[in-house]
């Protein structure tokens, strides 16, 4: 099964970096489920929970306040202002 | 004689501590810049996903948005001029403003009034001394600077730029600063932020990767409205980053070369005060000899 290859920035550091089978996150115009094989795509990114299910490891939350993500090819990269992580995320993805 | 070995005594006495406050600072300097050059690259990751996503959209949609198209007249530019907040920093803040001068004549004889922001000390000294008028600067932490800055300054240059000329508005914008190129190597440079040309900058994507049609959401205008301040923020904080790191290095150099030549001051203060010293001796001597032989004779 393919797998989306997952990054998130914030402003002034790398947040994460890791593969996962569902990035889940709100736009501006609802909420949105990003599986391997999506279309490309550009949104705006409102300020809320991100969600991430990654291959190994327990699903996590990173609250962003704002920003937008792009996928291209199973790639999605989040650019988030500020990007927090909640909880503890799988190590030895970074 | 005396009072000239005393003399010879203070100085080597008070260089002696000036060498000592210099090691500090050339040592602080560049236990920072490590940190400073760490910050720049961590602010990369961040300024190639949004350049890679802004050039995306400004290449692939025919969206006519007022921050990539170029005025018809251009009567005002925004300066931006980055400096430093403490001297002993060399030709830092120097070498900025003259750069700063140059675009300042340069936009003069184009016809063009310039508004100039500051960043820093150093600039706003250099501008109140001369009498010059600039719009705003912004002072403290230019050595360590925080992301709120930028976006404080995003949001004012944003704001001029989206005013009328007669409000005092600005048709582009131009940042000078000092690159960092390597540890021995910065360069004042002067970019235009705005109208936008948007160009890759040290991105791993190889120039003939085509980007992918993407699909927008909500549309390419709101999106390219939320990306594009971010872009010129991302734009500002990496110029900041990079003057902050030029900053920390100019000041261990300048540091560097301020320790060794008070080591040659010393040195040289050292044989001046042997000396002094034994001229005395030896007048001292000539003048017993030259006593006795009086007495004697």
């Amino acid at each position: 099964m393919s797998e989306l290859q997952v990054e998130i920035v914030a402003a002034d550091h790398f947040v994460w970096s890791g593969a996962a089978k569902l990035v889940k996150g709100r736009t501006t115009s609802g909420e949105i489920g990003i599986l391997p094989g999506h279309v490309p795509m550009l949104a705006v990114l409102a300020a809320g929970d991100l969600e991430i299910d990654p291959i190994s490891g327990s699903r996590f939350s990173v609250q962003v306040d704002g920003g937008f993500f792009s996928v291209d090819t199973d790639r999605v990269v989040i650019v988030a202002d500020n990007a927090v992580m909640a909880g503890s995320a799988p190590a030895g993805n970074r | 004689m005396g009072a000239q070995i005393r003399v010879y005594r203070q100085k080597i006495a008070s260089t002696s501590s000036m060498r000592k406050i210099f090691k500090a600072m050339e040592l602080i300097a560049s236990s920072r810049i490590g940190k400073a050059r760490a910050r720049v690259s961590a602010s990369l990751p961040y300024a190639n996903a949004i350049t890679r996503a802004v050039t995306a959209v400004a290449s692939q949609s025919e969206v006519d948005h007022p921050l990539t198209t170029e005025p018809e007249s251009i009567r005002r530019a925004a300066v931006l001029v980055l400096t430093s907040d403490r001297g002993l920093a060399g030709s830092y803040s120097a070498s900025v403003l003259k750069q700063a001068e140059h675009l300042a004549e340069l936009l003069h004889k184009e016809g063009k009034d310039v508004k100039t922001y500051l960043v820093g000390r150093k600039a706003q000294a250099y501008f109140d001394f001369r009498g010059r008028d600039f719009a705003k600067v912004w002072t403290g932490g230019t050595d360590a600077p925080e992301f709120e800055t930028a976006r404080e300054l995003r949001e004012v240059l944003l704001k001029d730029f989206a005013d009328d000329f007669e409000l005092g508005g600005v048709d582009e914008i131009h940042v000078v600063f000092s690159q960092f190129k390597s540890m021995v190597v910065q360069e004042p440079t002067v970019i235009r932020l705005l109208p936008l040309e948007v160009v890759e900058e040290e991105s791993e994507t190889p120039a003939d990767e085509l980007l992918p049609q993407y699909e927008y959401e909500p549309e390419p205008e709101q999106v390219l409205d939320a990306l594009l301040p971010r872009y010129i923020e991302s734009r500002i904080f990496n110029a900041m980053l990079q003057a902050a790191a030029s900053e920390l290095a100019h000041r261990q150099r300048a540091m560097k070369s301020a320790g060794d030549n008070a080591n040659e001051l010393i040195k040289k203060y050292t044989r001046l005060r042997n000396n002094a010293r034994q001229a005395e001796v030896t007048q001292e001597l000539s003048e017993i000899v030259a006593g006795a032989d009086a007495l004697n004779g």
